[in-house]
């Protein structure tokens, strides 16, 4: 039988992958969003800066830097899970991955976003669940919350278009 | 709730330094029998509010924006390219969330300017359909129209244009709240 490899080295793999993915995005850096790995499952955290808040009497998170936010978890969460199975397929060469040679993001179609509450001045989180994903279609739902996971302040849900193999 | 603005009425005048908006003055305020609708009187105190309100929001003033005009339920912002904001460094795209970022302060202007409207409104939803990429290096304009409002909800168009003014790059249709006064 073979040997499993050590778990660090399958950690670094999967981490440089996820790390080579979101720093390919300008924007993500931009609003500060970065991204907790659990096994296969993606957490993204914005990072809380005063460039973010909308109106600074509340103060509150701006609208469109919340669906920024949620649309780049619904993008990376997308690519990741193609990324992943290529990976752990053997398919991609983690180690030879870089933001140049990155498979190319999928499009965003359309994007609706539900404002439920205010988004305080701290960090935000967010998941999105990928409830279809075709050959040239997906569509994903994506929720974010600030203190309490069960107490949302937005939800979207977009459809995708995913890239094809030649670009 | 996503809040765009808020009534200052009701709350201390805070410090003028602090504040982004003007507060109303007291022959701008509507006495409690004028009719709040189409108050046509309104229409320039509204657009100045909606605009030094867009201009002073610090995510908006972090992307650039500008307000081009504002008034009677219509707002136009303009954002200037930046290569922070793109989404792809392979194609020079911006990405859409800095589309969104554009359209949504857009309809709230529209809203805060429509002469049937309080000065107090948030975002129930905004939905954007991204048509086409905008092309890398030019500024991209939004357009923003109130076509419909209710005493709880106002309804918004909004056109985001690039170089190209013919074909938009994004268009987007929201609901906003409406606040009782």
């Amino acid at each position: 039988m073979k040997k499993p490899e050590p778990v660090q080295v399958i950690k670094q793999r999967r981490d440089r992958a996820l790390d080579a993915l979101v720093s390919s995005v300008p924007y993500a850096t931009f609003l500060g969003v970065r991204f907790d790995r659990r096994g296969d499952e993606l957490t993204a955290v914005l990072t809380y800066d005063e460039k973010l808040i909308g109106n600074p009497m509340l103060p509150a998170l701006h609208g469109g830097a919340t669906a920024a936010f949620l649309e780049l978890t619904a993008t990376i969460e997308l690519a990741w899970s193609r990324l992943w199975d290529d990976i752990e397929g053997g398919q991609i060469d983690a180690d030879a991955l870089t933001p140049e040679r990155l498979p190319r993001l999928p499009k965003t179609i359309d994007f609706t976003v539900d404002y439920l509450r205010a988004g305080l001045p701290r960090d935000a989180y967010a998941r999105a669940r990928i409830n279809r994903s075709g050959r040239r279609y997906a569509s994903v739902h994506v929720e974010a919350w600030q203190d309490n996971r069960t107490r949302l302040f937005a939800q979207a849900t977009g459809h995708l278009l995913m890239p094809t193999k030649d670009g | 709730m996503r809040t765009v603005a808020r009534n200052l009425d009701a709350r201390q005048p805070p410090t003028l330094s602090r504040c982004p908006l003007p507060l109303r003055s007291r022959k701008t305020r509507l006495a409690p029998s004028a009719p709040r609708r189409h108050d046509w009187r309104m229409t320039d105190v509204r657009a100045k509010v909606a605009q030094q309100f867009i201009e002073a929001l610090p995510h908006c003033r972090a992307l650039g924006m500008r307000v081009l005009s504002v008034g009677n339920g219509v707002a136009e912002i303009e954002m200037p390219y930046d290569t922070r904001f793109v989404g792809a460094p392979s194609t020079g795209v911006l990405h859409g969330g800095a589309g969104s970022t554009l359209l949504g302060p857009c309809g709230g202007a529209a809203v805060m300017s429509h002469p049937g409207s309080p000065s107090v409104t948030a975002t129930l939803d905004l939905r954007i359909d991204y048509m086409r990429p905008a092309t890398p290096g030019q500024t991209i304009r939004a357009r923003a129209e109130c076509y419909h409002i209710t005493r709880s909800v106002a309804f918004v168009r909004a056109d985001a244009t690039d170089g190209d003014r013919e074909t938009p790059v994004a268009s987007a249709a929201g609901a906003f709240t409406v606040a009782e006064q």
